[in-house]
């Protein structure tokens, strides 16, 4: 457990925008409540909204647990962390394009070249290879935990293939058709522009020399991959072929997909698969799995590959502890967004002192994720410090050790049926970053994750964890339902959004008529045509 | 555009979620038969409906007697039986969720749902009337799954999973009444007795034809009339007439949007032509059983071609 006593967003805020969230928390019916959260997990349910389990047997399905307590960010909060993470990756992107080229962060001694270079993650065979409109972290989910009011730190970075973003999206979309009173009370930046701005990076570093309307896919591994869901969701809300390896085939340097009608050319692929799987001739020769001659064709600049393969290098943890070091090198200015506190065991000293505090410290392997090869000291037994202290022993160098952080919390919906609270519960924070030709932007939300047990610290939904929406208010600008009005048409989800737009319309407008922003009003705010159309026909 | 894959994809899934359709009404038809009927018809009636389904070889290995609990528990639930509805459905949702972006959101649910259903409810030991209740949702997810489809853009998705639907419809109906033509034909059993009404009306059941043969024929229940009804009434949207019919639409409506015609088109056209010039009751003189053998033969080689034709066989 952690001691000091954890810093509660909503409860202990000195933000005024939150006291009308305590208030409606306060006034809210857990059992309401409950009843909300059970709607919107059914309809998940129901789309398919689900990720598998590795481990356990091919048809376990399960729906990540949504909460139905929002998190909020205030503008100004907002301002402030975007400003961070556009620095942080930026600094991610042209630390890329230098270690594959020209690696000047070595040369200067910045990093330890063996750090880099004898580093599992790093790509010999993309060294040299630049990304069209050299590009490397399109798509970029940067971690991050907050610990007092100002106080946000990043706890790793995703530049290989970040998911979570459909949570994002649908978390909204269950709010708004659960909870629209929120949306009358708040003024939540819309988060469904996603798909277009994603299709616009996509289209931004196509290839010089395609066609005017470059040909985007997203390549899944398929649909037994756990975020399978995700990778049909977004083909779909962008409009674009959802692929798989076998579908594509390369043929004089150049990509193309098999369909019906024969051959089409492809431009940019938005890959959810790893380095690995990518291409068989270049990274796994073992592996029937991946399109032979995709990184030939990638090389001799015919195809756009988002995220660029090697990205490995820029999310291993054993390089995070130098983030602040590589941005301050790009950058030329110090880190906005703080690291946590990194200690790596490759270090003589640091390594003595992680072996003294293992009760203290969070230690991870460097090439781990999902929370697998973790150890939680403050809430490990002994015997489980015991166990881990040998393999970190066996093996230093795959470990970094970080404090025991006293995450923030958020109140949540916990308990059974008729035991149901609102209480405190550890959250985290993935926000998404688009890097495109022509610059980089953060899409105003992103996922909350939280430890659904009560004092827990580990948010990973493959270890029980669940996610909120993250509300995102705006200073003066768009509010969610103003910003629905031109967007997502064509959508998996149009059907679904009028219906939330009507229900959350007709409830708002009962609630808060008169309010300047009701929904109610931008609906009916459509005028009629000036002449008349003849009745319709009854039956006499 | 269409990827070869979501081709192949969205014409299985046509396939099985007509496939599953057509063995749940078949078990409907034969409970009644077996249950209701004045004279139970038994093992027979059993023996029958597995043959139906080309599942006779398989239930015997089963070693399991041929009786209603235990073919209703093998056709309906049985996850070891690859043609029972809970595997069609396994297939139908794979193939759908394959494909899912080229499904509207109402179809892809209409088929989770009815999954889902399975996969909570269908217990490998579930009693007869459970797996009727099953039966009877089942039903209701694939009509709504039917209005979804008709519902979807007009386009080659949608043509696709139809033409899967109407060549598996195809199949599905000249074996029902291949199986049962001794039954229409009958030698020594008196015509019109009330066994032959129970065996006919269960084939109408099957085929959801009992009101359209009532329009249509207006001398009561004749062999020849039943037999005519699905072989030739291209009014009765399961017969082999209307098959053949919606498929070459199908493959030309195909044929327009994606500028692919070749062999299946062919085949489907030459199919239709001669299944319209066929008279029902020189079938019957010249032999049914073998007319429908050649049919389903037929209609397995242009299944074959449509794969070659759209580069997913």
């Amino acid at each position: 457990m952690v001691k000091r006593p954890a810093f509660d967003e909503i409860r202990d805020s000195p933000r005024d925008e939150l006291s009308s969230l305590a208030q409606w928390l306060d006034q809210s019916d857990p059992a309401e409540l409950g009843r909300r959260q059970q709607a919107a997990e059914a309809t998940f349910r129901q789309l398919g909204i689900t990720f598998a389990v590795y481990g356990e047997e091919e048809a376990a399905e399960r729906i990540i647990p949504f909460d139905i307590v929002p998190r909020v960010f205030t503008a100004a909060e907002w301002s402030r962390l975007s400003e961070g993470l556009v620095q942080r990756v930026e600094a991610i992107n042209a630390f890329l394009d230098d270690v594959y080229g020209e690696r000047r962060i070595l040369k200067e001694g910045v990093l330890p070249e063996e750090l880099v270079l004898g580093n599992p993650q790093f790509r010999p065979e993309i060294a040299g290879i630049r990304p069209p409109h050299g590009v490397w972290a399109h798509i970029c989910g940067i971690d991050l935990v907050r610990t007092g009011p100002d106080d946000f730190f990043v706890l790793e970075d995703n530049a290989r293939t970040p998911s979570g973003v459909s949570y994002m999206l649908e978390n909204r979309e269950a709010m708004l058709r659960l909870c629209p009173e929120l949306f009358a009370n708040f003024r939540v930046a819309p988060v469904d522009s996603y798909p277009d701005r994603l299709l616009t990076t996509m289209q931004s570093v196509a290839p010089r020399g395609a066609a005017s309307g470059p040909v985007c896919v997203v390549l899944t591994p398929g649909h037994y991959n756990s975020a399978y869901y995700e990778h049909s969701f977004l083909a779909d809300s962008m409009g674009v072929e959802l692929v798989e390896a076998a579908d594509l085939f390369v043929d004089d340097d150049r990509v193309w997909m098999r369909t019906i009608a024969g051959p089409v050319r492809v431009d940019v692929i938005y890959r959810r698969v790893d380095d690995d799987y990518l291409d068989p001739l270049v990274f796994r020769p073992d592996s029937m799995l991946g399109v032979p001659g995709l990184i030939a064709a990638y090389a001799k600049g015919n195809v756009a590959i988002l995220n660029a393969p090697g990205n490995g290098i820029a999310d291993d943890k054993a390089i995070y502890s130098y983030m602040p070091e590589i941005v301050r090198f790009y950058s030329g200015g110090e880190a906005k967004l703080p690291n946590v506190e990194t200690y790596r065991c490759r270090e003589t000293d640091a390594f003595a002192y992680v072996l003294e505090h293992l009760d203290e410290l969070v230690v991870k392997l460097v090439d781990g994720s999902g929370g697998y090869g973790m150890l939680v000291g403050p809430t490990a037994s002994r015997a489980e410090i015991d166990r881990f202290r040998e393999a970190l022993k066996a093996e230093p160098h795959r470990y970094i050790a970080q404090p025991t952080l006293a995450l923030s919390t958020v109140p949540t919906l916990a308990g059974e049926d008729d035991g149901l609270s609102v209480g405190p519960r550890h959250v985290d924070f993935r926000p998404f970053v688009l890097t495109g030709a022509k610059g980089v932007q953060v899409v105003p939300g992103g996922l909350t994750r939280v430890a659904l047990t009560e004092g827990s610290l580990v948010v990973n939904s493959s270890q029980g964890g669940g996610t909120k929406d993250s509300f995102v208010l705006a200073e003066n600008g768009q509010t969610q339902e103003a910003g629905r009005q031109e967007q997502r048409m064509g959508g998996m989800v149009q059907s679904q959004i009028a219906s939330a737009q009507v229900a959350s319309a007709q409830v708002a407008s009962a609630q808060v008529a008169g309010s300047p922003t009701a929904p109610a009003q931008i609906l009916s705010a459509q005028t009629l045509p000036a002449q008349a159309l003849p009745a319709k026909s009854v039956q006499p | 555009m269409i990827l070869s894959r979501t081709a192949a994809s969205l014409y299985w899934l046509g396939r099985y979620v007509e496939r599953a359709d057509f063995t749940a009404r078949l078990v409907q038809a034969t409970v009644r038969l077996d249950v209701l009927s004045s004279r139970p018809a038994g093992e027979a009636a059993w023996t029958s409906a597995l043959t139906v389904l080309d599942a006779n070889e398989a239930y015997a290995a089963t070693e399991a007697p041929v009786a209603q609990a235990e073919v209703v528990r093998y056709l309906i639930v049985d996850r070891q039986h690859p043609g029972s509805v809970a595997r069609c459905l396994d297939m139908a949702r794979d193939n759908a969720r394959a494909v899912r972006i080229a499904l509207s959101r109402d179809a892809w649910t209409a088929i989770n749902r009815s999954w889902l259903l399975f996969e909570r409810r269908a217990k490998p030991d579930a009693g007869t009337d459970r797996a009727m209740r099953l039966v009877e949702m089942v039903e209701n997810e694939t009509r709504g799954f039917e209005g979804a489809v008709h519902r979807m853009m007009r386009n080659p998705t949608t043509w696709l999973l139809r033409l899967g639907q109407a060549v598996e419809r195809a199949d599905n109906t000249a074996r029902l009444l291949d199986v049962k033509y001794h039954i229409l034909l009958p030698e020594g059993e008196t015509v019109g007795g009330i066994v032959d009404r129970d065996q006919w009306t269960t084939i109408l059941q099957t085929v959801s034809a009992v009101t359209a043969y009532r329009w249509l024929y207006s001398d009561g229940l004749v062999p020849a009339n039943v037999i005519d009804l699905l072989l030739s009434r291209s009014e009765m949207p399961r017969s082999l007439a209307a098959s053949v019919e919606e498929v070459v639409d199908l493959l030309n409506l195909l044929a327009r949007a994606t500028g692919r015609h070749g062999e299946a088109d062919r085949m489907a056209r030459t199919r239709a032509a001669r299944v319209q010039r066929t008279k029902t009751a020189d079938v019957i003189v010249s032999g049914l059983h073998e007319h429908l053998g050649a049919f389903v033969r037929e209609n397995a080689e242009l299944h074959a071609a449509i794969g070659r034709q759209f580069r997913f066989g």
